[in-house]
């Protein structure tokens, strides 16, 4: 216990601190944090996924408040409640099954064998997931007759022996903890090759001799148009720099060594260049339930002038960035301010700054948000690691990889 | 599980890392040993105090910690117990790898003290970094730190890394941003190392000295006048040692760095990192207090900005326009709070209540129609209906009852109570507390003429913290307030203003400086300008070689200035030797001729010097009257005639002889004043000065000052004739040979 408490306090230090960034990154340490908060959780006997519901609340109520604006903290909190409360319903229909049917702990020890029809909850999420079929109406129906299904499929493998209840109940709650790390790393594993799986549809949706544009420097964006290039492809690539951090600078020169034709230009010549582009893929920070995105700043701009144009718009973004969130005044509320050192020296303009002559009033003020919002209605398809998806298709994907319950990540005073 | 190892791998692998590297430690001084913040500073040290709403110190650990630094000696010396308490009650002990001790000392009444005492503790094993409990910075160590061992390994004479910021000085009071004076640094460009440190250059005369040797041994100087000083060193053991060595050296900078930078004897060396993108500062007064705490509002310390809970839990949310409020405040909707404004937790604010560009700490009450600008009010602090105050410091539990103004510059201390409708006057402390004994502000004045206010005073803080307990048990025995002095109902007193100076009061306040003393600054430079022009420095330069043989330069103009003198006195013996002599006058143009070769001089300057010459001495010929001088000149300029008009060939020497004259009669020689169009008229006669140089002369004289033209205007009549002459001639010249027009036309231009 008082290894894991301390890995929580570095962990929220790092984040207080502003010293992990990007949501990658976060999102994978935050899963990692609270696979060792699961399997260091001592579980009761009754109620077993209650008490790992409130402990993973307790710690990620934590890290949400230690750096509100990272969204993907959240996001990966709710996306492990989420796993918890399917894996325990899981297991509680098979229990049901089991004790019409006297047969249900045996499949479900069986049921991560890849071969087996029936998988855990997480683990036909998993499926859906690698197959890389867009959820649609067919996700729905099998999750629906998914309860129904357990006890069916286990009727029809089950003529095992019977066991007690007691002993079924520690059997079920060492099977609960040891399926949530299961699907914990699961979820770990996709977010570490999210990149692979989006940049494996970069050439259905990149083709031959055209001119993309990008802002700034996403890792997705990177591997995204790599892929296409790998595929043979042959297209030109224009880098909006993306003042004040640049980080277009470096994307070019990763893209140049890679052998793309690229070409750099500044974030004012984007309306000017929009003519000649052919589709805009940019990287995101977050995507909002509404289907905004939170996105680094001057997207906005770029989306705005991609519409005038009607240049698709396309957003790449793995699962771990899918905020069931609505946002709300988002420029203001989901916006990070950074140092205005990176917009200007702080040295040329020290004589600006004297508050000692003059009313006294700072005249000088430097704005330097880190984000922009680009509302859902200029954004014409999201890229995630399941296919391609409409803005207005975002709630219906939230409701499959978040449970309503976990919206409001907050440990109830009662427990 | 395969990630997990990796997790664990890499762990494992960071601890190697921290096995290698020795921890760093740091030596936080939770003293300034400075009084420039009481009567605040006699009940709460100054690490203590909120800095938007956070204290201090708080800002100096957090930093320690992001930047790497594993172990912290915390040096108490005044109010220690505070200081002690408040660590121990705060998260700072018990952090992993953070640890915070603290050193307490009662007789310390230095910086020098301090690192005497925690040599003599032994704890400190390598490099450390020393930074006083007052800094606010964002820098990352690492690469300063890199650059210090490097140097180390080369020169084990290096023992000292200063973090040092650009920031212009204003010009006209020659005060950083911070309120601290301007500061003077000589660097080595290529190898970093400082060469000259000084922060209390005489501004009045505009100049600094620079050792003749700097200049000498060194191929490439930069001297810059537009860096702060961060007060961030990063020091290898030997500081410490030093310390102790010379038992003298009291003040970081003053002693200690400036006594290494002359003291070349042991060869150590101080080098300077700056940083660009970072910040780093010191609150030094309460200038700097108002200057940091608005760059943390307008984040240039991110991410120790309020919005981000780098220490205990916030809830400060940052909204538009640089407003940052917490969610439990009770504001009345026709309230208006400003840009720039932190508005702290359980604050409530009453109806038509304006804030702007202030900082609100917890629980104040603040009432309706409250006006608040620029002001810096802590925690439970109540303020009353239709209260005033504009760039004020307003400490913990004060009272102000309704009406009640504070001006520009006050400082309230703890618990003070403003009477209604009180109108605290400009730049006033009040305190619950006397002001210390006279005796006692002797003592300080005495340091603060050492200093002349500037950094720490290293004065008796021991002896103020006995005071303070002293003068708490005597406030709280004799109740009777004097109710006059902060108004009725109010109590306090008022301190006078006897430390550091009435008139510096303004340097050093929390308020701007008011428009009528910046513009007399600026007069009083404007006057300094026109004694020496080069009062004001080019704000950084790099003096190269030929910048510095540019100097020599500079030192020959003088050296010419001298020069002419010299000669001027030469040519006088030589000319009175041969009117008392008999020389002949060939003889006599010899002997210039020789004095003008051998000083180097043109031929302007000879008919200047000889005309001087001559003038002189029909001057100190013994004469009763201005006529009487009159015949006296024309005698001796026909007498000399020949020699005058020897060395006038051209118009330019005649020009310059009228120009020699103009100023004899202005400065050495004033009796010839009144003469002057009778002379000049007499020199043409004589036909050594010709109209042409007379004319130039005018006109060169046309557009200078009135005070210039009064022998212009003297001669007016005879520069008219002169013009006359001229035009005739013009004129007989067009009659004659038939000129065109136009020449007509260009000398009615001329004319003036």
């Amino acid at each position: 216990m008082p290894d894991v408490h301390s890995l929580v306090n570095e962990f929220t230090i790092k984040l207080k601190k502003r010293k992990i960034e990007g949501s990658k990154t976060t999102a994978k340490q935050t899963a990692e944090l609270l696979r060792s908060v699961i399997s260091q959780q001592r579980i009761p006997h009754t109620n077993q996924a209650a008490a790992l519901i409130d402990a993973v609340k307790a710690v990620g109520e934590q890290l949400i408040a230690a750096n509100p604006v990272e969204l993907a903290v959240g996001n990966i909190v709710r996306r492990v409640l989420h796993i918890i409360r399917e894996e325990d319903l899981s297991l509680a229909t098979a229990a049901i099954g089991g004790l019409s049917l006297s047969a249900a702990s045996d499949d479900e020890d069986d049921a991560e064998q890849d071969d087996h029809p029936v998988l855990s909850a997480a683990a036909v999420a998993a499926a859906a997931r690698s197959t890389l079929r867009p959820p649609s109406l067919q996700t729905l129906l099998e999750d629906v007759p998914y309860s129904a299904a357990v006890p069916h499929n286990s009727s029809s493998g089950g003529d095992s022996e019977g066991k007690s209840k007691s002993a079924d109940k520690s059997s079920r709650s060492r099977k609960l903890k040891h399926n949530v790390i299961e699907a914990v790393n699961e979820l770990i594993s996709d977010i570490a090759t999210c990149h692979e799986q989006i940049a494996e549809q970069a050439v259905e949706h990149i083709h031959q001799n055209e001119v993309i544009l990008t802002l700034g420097s996403s890792r997705t964006v990177m591997e995204f148009l790599c892929a296409a290039k790998e595929k043979k492809r042959s297209f030109r690539v224009f880098v909006a720099e993306g003042a004040p951090r640049y980080q277009g600078h470096v994307l070019a020169k990763e893209l140049v060594a890679r052998g793309l034709q690229t070409t750099v230009i500044t974030d004012s010549a984007v309306f000017a260049m929009i003519s000649r582009v052919n589709m805009v893929i940019v990287g995101a920070h977050a995507v909002m339930a509404n289907g905004g995105v939170i996105a680094p700043v001057g997207l906005n701009m770029v989306a705005l002038a991609a519409q005038r144009h009607s240049v698709p718009f396309v957003v790449l973004a793995g699962i771990h960035k899918l905020c069931p969130l609505y946002p709300h005044n988002p420029e203001v509320l989901l916006n990070e301010l950074k140092s205005p050192s990176e917009l200007l020296d702080f040295g040329e303009f020290s004589d600006c700054m004297d508050f000692g002559s003059g009313s006294g009033s700072p005249l000088l003020h430097v704005v330097n948000p880190a984000f922009d919002y680009v509302p859902p209605k200029l954004v014409s398809l999201f890229i995630t690691d399941t296919g391609g998806h409409n803005p207005s298709y975002m709630y219906r994907l939230i409701t499959d990889y978040y449970s309503a319950d976990d919206m409001v990540v907050q440990r109830r005073p009662a427990f | 599980m395969v990630q997990k190892k990796g997790g664990a791998t890499r762990v494992s692998e960071d601890a190697e890392e921290d096995l290698a590297r020795v921890p760093l430690q740091g030596i936080l001084l939770a003293d300034s040993f400075a009084q420039k913040f009481r009567p605040i500073t006699l009940e709460r040290p100054k690490v203590l105090l909120p800095l938007v709403n956070a204290p201090m110190i708080d800002y100096t650990l957090a930093w320690l910690e992001s930047a790497g630094v594993e172990e912290v000696y915390v040096f108490c010396c005044a109010h220690s117990k505070q200081v002690i308490d408040y660590l121990g009650s705060s998260k700072w002990i018990g952090q992993p790898n953070f640890s915070v001790t603290t050193i307490e000392s009662h007789n310390s009444v230095s910086a020098g003290d301090a690192l005497r005492l925690i040599y003599e503790r032994n704890v400190i094993h390598g490099d450390f970094i020393l930074i006083s409990g007052d800094t606010v910075s964002n820098m990352s160590l690492t690469q300063a730190l890199q650059e210090h061992k490097e140097r180390r390994k080369k020169d084990s004479n290096a023992v000292m890394t200063m973090v040092i910021k650009q920031s212009k000085p204003s010009p006209s009071t020659h005060q950083s941003r911070l309120g601290t004076d301007e500061l003077f640094m000589a660097i080595d460009p290529d190898t970093k190392q400082l060469l000259y440190y000084e922060d209390k250059a005489d501004h009045l005369k505009g100049t600094i000295t620079l050792d003749k040797m700097l200049l000498t041994d060194n191929p490439f100087i930069s001297l810059h006048n537009d860096k702060q000083d961060c007060y961030i060193d990063i020091c290898s053991p030997e500081v410490l040692s030093l310390f102790t060595d010379n038992f003298d050296y009291q003040h970081l900078r003053r002693h200690f760095v400036k006594g290494l930078l002359v003291d070349d004897i042991m060869g150590y060396k101080i080098f300077i990192h700056e940083i660009h993108s970072s910040y780093a500062a010191r609150i030094d007064n309460f200038r700097s207090y108002d200057t940091i705490s608005k760059d943390i509002i307008q984040r240039w310390t991110y991410p120790l900005v309020p919005d981000v809970p780098f220490f205990g839990n916030c809830t400060t949310k940052l909204r538009r326009q640089g407003m940052y409020r917490t969610s439990e405040i009770g504001q009345s909707c026709s309230a208006q709070i400003g840009p720039f404004t932190v508005v702290g937790n359980g604050t409530t604010i009453g109806k038509d209540t304006k804030i702007s560009n202030s900082v609100v700490g917890e629980g104040c009450t603040i009432g309706s129609n409250v006006s608040i600008e620029g002001s810096y009010i802590w925690h439970n602090v109540t303020i009353e209906d239709g209260c005033k105050l504009r760039h004020a410091i307003v400490c913990d539990g004060v009272l102000m009852k309704s009406g009640s103004v504070l001006e520009p510059g006050v400082i309230l201390s703890f618990k003070v109570v403003i009477g209604q409708q009180f109108v605290v006057p400009a730049y006033s402390k009040v305190s619950l507390l006397q002001q210390p004994t006279k005796q006692d502000s002797d003592e300080e004045l005495e340091y603060a003429d050492n200093s002349s206010g500037i950094v720490e005073i290293p004065s008796t803080t021991s002896t103020s913290d006995m005071l303070n307990g002293e003068l708490t048990s005597k406030s709280s025995e004799t109740q009777c307030w004097a109710a006059s002095e902060v108004g009725t109902g109010g109590v306090g007193y008022i301190w006078s203003l006897i430390e550091g100076g009435h008139e510096e009061e303004w340097r050093h306040s929390v308020a701007p400086i008011p428009a009528d003393k910046l513009a007399e600054v600026i007069q009083a430079m404007n006057d300094d300008l026109e004694i020496s022009d080069a009062s004001v420095l080019p704000p950084s330069g790099e003096l190269k070689p030929d910048s510095v043989s540019n100097d020599t330069d500079n030192d020959d103009v003088e050296y010419i200035r001298d020069d002419s003198v010299y000669f001027e006195k030469e040519v006088e013996a030589t000319f009175l030797r041969a009117v008392h002599e008999n020389v002949n006058e060939d003889h006599v143009i010899l002997e210039v001729n020789s004095l003008r070769l051998s000083y180097n001089m043109t031929s302007a300057d000879c008919a200047g010097a000889i005309f001087y010459s001559v003038m002189k001495l029909a001057l100190d010929t013994p004469h009763s009257s201005t006529s009487e001088l009159c015949r006296i000149v024309a005698n001796v300029t026909t007498t000399w005639q020949k020699l005058l008009k020897y060395y006038l060939p051209s118009l330019d020497e005649e020009i310059e002889v009228i120009l020699k004259f103009e100023e004899m009669c202005l400065e050495s020689a004033k009796e010839f004043s009144p003469l002057f169009a009778q002379t000049l008229h007499l020199l043409y006669e004589k036909d050594i000065l010709q109209e042409e140089a007379i004319l130039n002369w005018a006109s060169e004289k046309e557009g200078a000052d009135d005070a210039d033209k009064v022998f212009v205007k003297q001669s007016e009549k005879f520069i008219q004739s002169c013009d006359q002459v001229t035009m005739s001639i013009i004129f007989r010249l067009k009659r004659s040979r038939g000129t065109i027009y136009k020449i007509e036309l260009l000398m009615l231009f001329m004319c003036p």
